[in-house]
């Protein structure tokens, strides 16, 4: 069982009492308590069975204006008693920084209403395993298909957050996922490809045999593969892609890229950085939501923000530290985003694909090519030639590239918006971007 | 070395025991115990933004029969707690008997000292040398706009028991020193990034004022990339300079080599070994024996010593990297390559130090060589999909070559290629080797652990560069 609420500010409450004790002038302190059980498949058998049982504690000691933390996973008092020692004669001697502070109080999150993000429901090891011959049943049930792994994973999360100011709240989330990696085999080539699921509520995880057919059927698909041309060609992006886009954009708008100038959206605020038809939300309040969150890492109420509209960049993702910097409020956003999503746009999927007479469609991108500083972009893709609508062949081996300046402008989003993760996007369609190949 | 049973109530014969009762009927498994100390100092603009140390407890405890691996963890470190992962462990492997391998080779051979890193220099000259970082590039010039630096130090102590009672232990320093610097000049801003590190005190990283060399090299990077042009985009012609650009052996041929890709038969290799899989001259050793090196480990994380895996020679495919679970069911000996990220995590077979060794040409020629093409010398990242054996990797630093000479710097492009067949596509080889300045840390599996990297300069025929300029 994870542990209670009492138990977890019976912790928080002694540590920041020490803290207080040796001079402390503020302190927070986190404490967690995590249980997770994965089985894993391969080729219908089981192959593994994991479990973790994990404590976990972070304190933040002030001085005034001075600042340092520490984390351990040891939650013995006694532990604790030297960590915090240790972590406030670091305190001491850590330079001043006039930003450092808790977060005002009036920001503080005051009511929490339940989100509906824990399911108590246990899903022993026995039916787990039931669940994932299904899935492997359905994912091998083409010759093509020559190995597969899966996995399911249960987990159950409780926190508390403290601080010196008297903020002290928590709740419990619980996730469960379940994933599916499928490879496949022709005479030309060999690809992989996967399909997942993760939900709060175990009920709300897709079927097993879905999810399988899907992993299959995306892999199979893959299979002798060609490479195309170099040349300037409309990318569609696939949801799995599309939603990479607004982590990107994510990144860059969060105050402390944008207070320490490392940001290629620095200094936007109220202009246009998308094209005019696009609105991006931030909503920490959905039910069941995988990133809702009653209040951010420093315990401020996050309300729901817009942070593009019409094109328009309205705001930054900001903490209390670079808020402070930057001359801004928090508005809760302190660990980044909750639940963030691109508005429909209005055209259907299909009509997207038909647009142009010839695009590249892209299920896949490898390697780490977005640079926030300049906002160059160039990463490996895998994914389809279409024409007219079509899906014609599967390339790969090529690399799509552009800058995020102007990919943004020229976004056209499809209507096909569904609520699966903590960040979610309709197909997206990008004009005009290079691709290298042959 | 660490106590794990001074401060709990299970004492060394009651988890010999139970190791040895749970393991009894299991073809392999331990019991694994960690303790790990760390730090993080922080400089960014203009001020210590951070100074962060964290103490980390835990076991592991691992049983395995034929191909299921059982693994339950807990930090706490207590009687209860180890029966109850105990009794979780027996649950899953009910079914399934096997016969306990106790052999595990042995070596008193040390490749770093017992060291605590962070406890041998002092907060104080720990901020003294990130404040001059910042003055010496802050003065060094106007363009300079943002300067970050930043010291991560750790200590890990692991015991590994085994059914028996056998037991096996490692103290492993590891520190990393590492310089960002951002310039802006005539409205373009770019990052230049170094750092260095090892298994050893931080002062022998710092000691006559290196700190000054992370700074210049940080800052001619950025320097370099203030005038970079769009890069090319298509198939020609790659040189890869010296050390750190092997990342592309790490990742187009490292991870396929690993053995639990190959046994599941995911790995576009899993059927080439004793086939030529690159050119002739070209040979691969990983190597977890080199003295304070990042990847370097004096036992893996199941107790077996390391060694030098000669991974490809002279061309031809010639060893996996093993741990000992996909050994035993390869009919094959562990390579002392089984490594996990922390207590938290299951062991898989992993790199240490991946290099490709000295051949016997020049960079010059192969510059010479190119009439049209790009010059690599320093990179980002990079990954791969072990199964279609595509990886790609970022550049950082790159020139175009035009005619035999290097031209302007071109920007971040990334190259992509294919892992079995990029090195038959190398035609040249240097007498260059250098290692990497101590800054790898290779992802798999969701699972971070520090490696090095090697090689000379190569030339490869072709390859394709992800510019935007067709």
């Amino acid at each position: 069982m994870v542990k209670d609420q009492e138990f977890l500010k019976s912790k928080a409450s002694y540590c920041l009492d020490l803290a207080k004790k040796m001079g402390a002038t503020d302190a927070s302190v986190t404490v967690g308590h995590s249980i997770s059980e994965t089985v894993n498949f391969r080729n219908k058998s089981l192959e593994a069975s994991d479990r973790s049982d994990g404590l976990a504690l972070s304190i933040e000691t002030y001085l005034g204006k001075r600042r340092s933390s520490i984390s351990s996973s040891n939650l013995l008092d006694e532990n604790i008693k030297t960590l915090i020692e240790k972590c406030f004669e670091t305190t001491k001697i850590t330079p001043e920084d006039e930003f450092n502070s808790l977060p005002d109080k009036n920001l503080l999150a005051e009511q929490i209403s339940s989100l509906d993000l824990y399911d108590e429901t246990r899903f022993e090891n026995d039916k787990k395993i039931k669940y994932l011959k299904d899935l492997e049943e359905a994912a091998s049930s083409d010759k093509q298909i020559i190995n597969t792994e899966s996995s399911f994973t249960e987990n159950k999360s409780n926190f508390i957050l403290a601080n010196s100011d008297g903020f002290c709240d928590g709740y419990k989330t619980s996730s469960f996922t379940t994933s599916c990696v499928t490879v496949a085999k022709d005479e030309n080539s060999m690809e992989r490809d996967y399909e997942f699921s993760s939900k709060r509520h175990l009920s709300d995880i897709k079927q097993a045999s879905d999810l399988g057919n899907k992993a299959a059927e995306q892999t199979i698909r893959k299979l002798s593969p060609n490479k195309i041309g170099s040349e300037k060609i409309n990318i569609v992006f696939d949801k799995r892609i599309s939603k990479g886009m607004l982590s990107v954009f994510a990144s860059a708008i969060s105050a402390s890229a944008i207070s320490r100038g490392t940001s290629f959206l620095k200094d936007k605020i109220d202009q246009q950085v998308f094209a005019n038809s696009i609105n991006v939300i931030d909503k920490p309040d959905i039910i069941k939501g995988m990133g809702s969150q009653n209040f951010d890492s420093e315990g401020v109420n996050s309300n729901t923000l817009q942070l593009i509209e019409n094109g328009i960049l309205k705001n930054y993702l900001v903490d209390t530290y670079n808020g402070k910097k930057l001359n801004l409020q928090s508005n809760g956003r302190s660990g980044g985003t909750t639940n963030l999503y691109f508005e429909n746009g209005n055209i259907s999927y299909e009509d997207l694909l038909k647009k142009n007479s010839k695009s590249l469609y892209i299920t896949e991108t490898i390697g780490h090519g977005s640079n926030l500083v300049t906002g160059d972009y160039s990463v490996g893709a895998t994914g389809f030639l279409v024409e007219d609508g079509e899906f014609k062949y599967p390339v790969n081996e090529i690399t799509i590239a552009g800058n995020f300046k102007d990919m943004f402008k020229n976004i056209t989003l499809a209507n096909d918006l569904e609520f699966e993760y903590s960040i979610n996007s309709p197909t997206m369609m990008i004009e005009g971007m290079t691709v290298a190949g042959k | 070395m660490s106590n794990f049973f001074n401060k709990s109530d299970l004492t060394r014969q009651d988890a010999d025991k139970l190791v040895s009762e749970t393991l009894n009927n299991c073809d392999d498994g331990e019991l694994y115990l960690e303790e790990s100390k760390s730090e993080s100092i922080l400089l960014d603009d203009n001020k210590i933004k951070s100074s962060n140390y964290s103490s980390d407890l835990g076991f592991g405890f691992r049983a395995i029969s034929n191909e299921v691996v059982a693994y339950s963890y807990s930090n706490e470190i207590s009687k209860d707690s180890l029966k109850s992962s105990s009794e979780n462990l027996k649950s899953t492997l009910k079914s399934i008997k096997g016969t306990y391998n106790h052999e595990i080779p042995k070596s008193n051979k040390k490749f770093y000292e017992d060291i605590n890193p962070i406890e041998q220099k002092s907060l104080d000259s720990k901020l003294e040398v990130l404040n001059k970082v910042n003055d010496f590039l802050r003065k060094k010039d106007l363009s300079v706009k943002q300067v970050t630096a930043s010291f991560a130090g750790e200590q890990k102590s692991i015991e590994i028991i085994r059914s028996g009672g056998e037991a096996l232990t490692d103290v492993r320093p590891l520190i990393r020193f590492n310089v960002s610097v951002m310039l802006e000049k005539n409205g373009r801003k770019e990052t230049g990034v170094y750092g260095i590190g090892g298994r050893q005190s931080y002062d022998d990283y710092l000691k006559n004022d290196n700190w000054k060399n992370v700074c210049e090299e940080a800052f001619r990077i950025a320097s370099v990339n203030l005038e970079s042009k769009p890069a090319p985009a298509g198939e020609m012609k790659v040189v890869l300079g010296p050390g750190w650009p092997a990342i592309l052996i790490h990742e187009a041929i490292g991870h396929g080599l690993e053995g639990d890709f190959n046994r599941k038969k995911t790995s576009a290799f899993h059927d080439l070994m004793g086939e030529k899989v690159a050119s002739e001259g070209v040979t691969i050793v990983d190597d977890g024996t080199i003295d304070n090196r990042r990847g370097s480990l004096t036992i893996d994380d199941e107790g077996t010593p390391t060694e030098r895996t000669v991974l490809i020679e002279n061309g031809i495919l010639k060893n996996f990297m093993q741990d000992r679970h996909n050994a035993r069911l390869m009919n094959t000996r562990s390579t002392g390559s089984g490594r996990r990220e922390n207590y938290r995590h299951i062991v898989l077979p992993r790199m240490r130090n991946t290099m490709m060794l000295s051949g016997n040409q020049t960079q010059d020629e192969m510059i010479k060589s190119v009439d049209k093409g790009i010059f690599a010398v320093s990179f980002g990242g990079g990954q791969v999909d072990i199964t279609s054996g595509k990886f790609v990797f970022n550049c950082t630093e790159a020139y175009e070559i035009n005619n035999g000479k290097i031209g302007s710097p071109i920007k971040g492009a990334t190259l992509i290629g294919d892992g079995p067949s990029i090195l038959k596509e190398v035609s040249m080889v240097g007498n260059d080797m250098m290692l990497d300045p101590g800054i790898g840390t290779c992802g798999k599996a969701g699972q971070g652990v520090p490696v090095g990297v090697a090689q000379p300069s190569i030339l490869i025929d072709k390859m394709t560069v992800g510019g935007t300029k067709l």
